[in-house]
């Protein structure tokens, strides 16, 4: 059933070449037809599996190599499935005034969300690669093509990333094939296979880091603040909201399975570099000017708790930092929805100081309860998701280790301080008799409308991090049981789990 | 040595009717069509080429699980040898249509006859264990090419590159002579399962090392390896694009493979090792080292390519790189798999630049700004191409050099050719970059005109047929591999 996820994406991707160039309209109804498909067919396939693994298709792919075609799913994937499904209508619905070549803006994006679905259904490592592979080539071309300044610079540099990111994985994913004597990739086989200590000790960091470069990890973050800033809202929304989970997922699933006791080895070390992550990306956020870069830096930031909590290797960091994964994606692509679609495309200007004249507190009251929700959500107020993820990361870190946690607590507060500023600077800090010069102040006098889309995308979103933020149970009941499956003997036994 | 010359000629059927059908097009073009446009002309070469080539190939596909060993192994005959005659017909009919797409010469009948002796060189090539025959093979290939490299008259560059492909080839294939009279001295036979044996008793020996690396210099020239690689940019710049084409083509796949076969099946004694830190001398050794610098060489130097030709080059040096690496890994479906979509693509590449060569006169890769709106066909084959040639999934070529990759680090013992995978690995990441340059001309710049930019139809369809090949040879790639095994 859930596999009809990534069949329906890639379909539709295929399916905007059959509408004419000029039938905007019909793009992007087909888009959101095919984003909503997807999303009922997670939430439908989801419903009452709880945690467990379920097999969805198993077919012999390339005999020669062992590989299979096996689209699974465990607790963890159908979380960040519908993680996908709701980034992606809410992506769609941000974009609805996308009117420069606008089918093929949606083919790439469907293309780009089926090889997600890909990655987060894939257990079998090289179907699981290959779909990684699949999500890099439309980012570039989503930058490149629709992105605002410095895209090309932007966009070729995730590309170069991502595809180092996934070079290095392919290194570890062929010596893992080899050294477990070429029988193929099932990850619950290879997961099960004992590797020998002194070759976990360098895959695994080499794995890691290859997934890790995706979700951010810092001193490889600097892709993510300049590719999010140059995207268009939607690749934004969704290269903050989803692509960056890719990264995590790939760590979790694959790199801490399979080399259990390369993990034990360097947990502190990559511990205290999400850490770094978590203080860095809060400092800079604080001294950014562009609007876009400071959610930018702030998803380097957030994103280091989810790293955090995978080196806790406690269920309650694992379960935190799957939380995390699915409240980031939302809270980010609310961040970004208000930042890039609501003001820029408006405003034409993401600069904080010019911002202030504008006095959008009073000309986009929308926009400006969406971004404080989001505001709060992010800062980790009770009652939002952001809350019950950041905590649960912490106390498993406090556990594990207390003075990294301590520090990650600091981060914490510089979060909450960056976001404020930016609120402040925004939506409440206009002068109210307008500027001096007149023009600006004209400007900051006509109320500008949110249309329709954006407003029931952003309300989306908001349903979604608050019902997780008030009943974390929902989400906590698939992924807390996924760590009882085979897949996770490996960690169990390294002891934590 | 008795033959049976009955049985000989049903066994080169298929050969013979490859000459007969370069001579028969030739013969019709002077007798019949001279008088026609040039354009005519290729047309109907063409298709005569076509029909003869695709009699030959269902020849071939009739031969089934035929198998022959003439002659103490001067013609063997394999159910592989059959399917990769029948690959080498498949791509001289596409080379044979490129021909239609462009316009250089008037003297149609004659380019196509060279092709034709050139296929049958590559299939007598595929289809011999004898060092002599090889040779033989390997010059009738060489001078067809030499030959149709040289083939646009008006163009200086085309005259150029045809004498330096010409030199250097002339001295690989002394080299490549050098090294069997070497190894026929030293082991007593020109038959390579015989010198095998041989060999085996005088390993070590330094007549035959030196010998390894004399044929490892000729052939190194023929798959265009650093460091003997500086013939291919201008060959691939100056020489028609059809002929480019089936050099990067056929003409590799074909050296691939017998390079393959003289080392695996005649020197298996003598390979050596390439392992980190545990260097031995051998051929192994040495092909380790040809594959490094041609990766790193061929990847580095296509980053400062403006001209379409010359980074194609290039990344077919860098391509001979990862192919050896497949051959290090001793893995023989996994070379034929790796140089068989990467000549798919390649041949691909060729037709988009015939085509748009021809109409805008163009051959910088600014040329292809804005392609999407002129062809939106060209646009999409040029990408499904260009991402198979840097080895994204699901594209035949991600395929390709996953299995030469495998196959390299499960060669010797504790990942010892792992510095070469990871080696490889690292210049994918680089060769990204410029195919990602030529992609955003594509589909980001825009174009300065709008006038449509079309090919024939049939060179439209054929493009649009290696581009579904390589998207179904990487999605599904176990036919085709059953097919090269």
């Amino acid at each position: 059933m859930l596999a009809w996820t990534i069949y329906l994406s890639f379909a539709a991707a295929a399916a905007m070449f059959l509408i004419k160039p000029d039938n905007r309209q019909g793009a992007r109804m087909l888009a959101l037809g095919a984003a909503l498909a997807g999303l009922a067919v997670g939430l439908i396939g989801s419903a009452g599996r709880g945690g467990g693994f379920a097999v969805a298709t198993r077919l012999p792919w390339i005999p020669t190599l062992g590989a299979q075609f096996l689209l699974a799913s465990d607790g963890i994937s159908r979380v960040l499935v519908l993680l996908t499904g709701l980034a992606a209508v809410a992506g769609i619905l941000f974009s609805w005034n996308v009117e420069h070549r606008t089918r093929e803006f949606f083919a790439l994006y469907l293309a780009l969300i089926g090889g997600v679905y890909g990655v987060f259904l894939s257990f079998d490592l090289l179907l699981l690669f290959v779909f990684y592979e699949i999500a890099i080539v439309p980012k570039y071309f989503l930058i490149a093509i629709w992105g605002s300044a410095r895209r090309e610079y932007a966009a070729m540099k995730l590309a170069l990333y991502s595809f180092a990111g996934s070079a290095m994985v392919l290194a570890g994913l062929i010596a893992a094939h080899v050294e477990s004597g070429s029988h193929g990739f099932d990850l619950a086989e290879l997961a099960r296979y004992p590797f020998p200590a002194s070759f976990q000790h360098w895959a695994f960091p080499l794995v890691f880091v290859g997934f890790a470069i995706l979700a951010g990890l810092w001193p490889f973050h600097t892709w993510a603040p300049t590719g999010h800033a140059a995207a268009p809202t939607a690749a934004s929304m969704l290269l903050a909201g989803v692509v960056m989970k890719l990264g995590a997922y790939g760590c979790l699933r694959v790199a801490m399975t399979l080399f259990p006791e390369g993990l034990a080895a360097w947990r502190h070390f990559f511990g205290a570099l999400a850490v770094a992550g978590i203080v860095h990306g809060a400092l800079v956020a604080l001294s950014q000017r562009d609007f876009k870069f400071v959610v930018g830096y702030s998803s380097v930031s957030h994103m280091g708790f989810v790293l955090l909590g995978l080196m806790t290797v406690s269920t309650i960091g694992l379960g935190g930092a799957v939380l995390q994964m699915f409240s980031h994606g939302i809270i980010a692509g609310l961040l970004f929805g208000v930042v890039g679609r609501m003001v820029y495309d408006r405003e034409h200007t993401r600069d904080l100081d010019e911002l202030r004249t504008r006095r959008l507190g009073r000309r986009m009251p929308f926009a400006a309860v969406t971004f404080v929700v989001a505001a709060l959500a992010s800062m980790g107020i009770p009652g939002f998701s952001g809350f019950v993820a950041e905590f649960k990361v912490l106390v498993g870190a406090w556990q594990t280790f207390p003075k990294l946690a301590l520090l990650a607590g600091v981060g914490i507060v510089l979060g909450a301080a960056y976001t404020l500023r930016a609120v402040q600077k925004v939506f409440f800090d206009g002068d109210p008799e307008g500027s001096p010069d007149g023009t600006a102040g004209a400007d900051g006098t006509t109320p500008s409308v949110v249309s329709l889309p954006e407003k029931i995308g952003a309300s989306l979103l908001v349903a979604a991090t608050v019902a997780v933020g008030l009943c974390p149970k929902l989400l906590l009941d698939w992924i807390t049981p996924s760590f009882a499956s085979p897949l996770f003997d490996g960690l169990r036994k390294g002891g934590g789990l | 040595m008795n033959v049976d010359h009955a049985r000989l000629l049903g066994l080169l059927a298929p050969e013979c009717l490859v000459v007969f059908t370069a001579l028969a097009a030739l013969f019709a073009d002077l007798r019949f069509w001279k008088h026609r446009t040039p354009g005519q002309r290729s047309h109907r070469t063409a298709i005569v080429l076509t029909l003869g080539f695709g009699a030959a190939a269902t020849l071939l596909g009739l031969m089934g699980n035929t198998t022959a060993n003439l002659a103490g192994g001067t013609l063997v005959l394999s159910p592989l040898s059959q399917h990769l005659k029948i690959v080498l017909l498949l791509f001289a009919i596409v080379t044979a249509w490129l021909c239609t797409e462009t316009r250089f010469t008037r003297h149609v009948g004659e380019f196509m006859a060279l092709l034709g002796l050139a296929t049958a060189g590559m299939m007598f090539l595929v289809g011999t264990e004898n060092l002599l025959m090889v040779f033989v093979a390997l010059e009738l290939v060489s001078l067809s090419l030499y030959a149709m490299t040289a083939f646009d008259k008006r163009s200086p560059r085309s005259a150029e590159a045809a004498l330096r492909y010409f030199l250097f080839g002339g001295t690989a294939a002394a080299f490549t002579l050098f090294g069997f009279s070497l190894f026929y001295g030293v082991g007593g036979s020109i038959h390579l399962p015989t010198l095998a044996v041989s060999i085996a008793r005088h390993a070590g020996d330094p007549l035959v090392l030196v010998a390894i690396v004399f044929v490892l210099a000729g052939f190194g020239f023929k798959i265009a390896a650093v460091p003997f690689h500086a013939w291919a940019p201008d060959a691939y710049e100056g020489a028609p694009a059809p002929t480019a084409a089936f050099i990067a083509s056929g003409s590799k796949i074909a050296g691939f493979l017998v390079l393959g076969k003289l080392l695996q099946v005649g020197l298996p004694a003598a390979a050596g090792s390439g392992a980190w830190k545990a260097f031995a001398p051998g051929w192994m050794a040495v092909v380790a080292l040809l594959a490094a610098a041609s990766m790193v060489f061929g990847n580095l130097a296509a980053l400062a390519q403006t001209n379409l030709r010359r980074l194609l080059a290039y990344s077919a040096i860098a391509h001979a790189g990862y192919a050896l690496l497949a051959l290090v890994g001793g893995s023989q479906p996994a070379l034929l798999y790796f140089v068989v979509t990467y000549a798919l693509a390649v041949v691909g590449m060729f037709g988009v630049v015939a085509v748009v060569e021809n109409r805008t006169g163009n051959g910088s890769i600014a040329g292809l700004a804005g392609l999407r709106e002129r062809s939106p066909l060209l646009a999409g084959v040029t990408t499904v191409f260009l991402l198979s040639l840097a080895g994204i999934p699901p594209l035949a070529g991600f395929l390709g050099k996953f299995l030469a990759f495998v196959a390299a680090a499960k060669q010797g013992t504790a990942l010892g050719y792992g510095w070469l995978v990871a080696l490889a690995l690292g210049m994918s990441c680089v060769s990204l970059y410029y195919y990602l340059q030529v992609l955003k001309q594509v589909w980001v710049v825009p174009a300065e005109t709008r006038d449509p930019l079309r090919g024939g139809t049939v060179v439209g369809g054929l493009l649009a047929a290696l581009a579904v090949a390589v998207v179904v040879a990487g999605c599904m790639p176990e036919p085709l591999l059953d097919f090269l095994r």
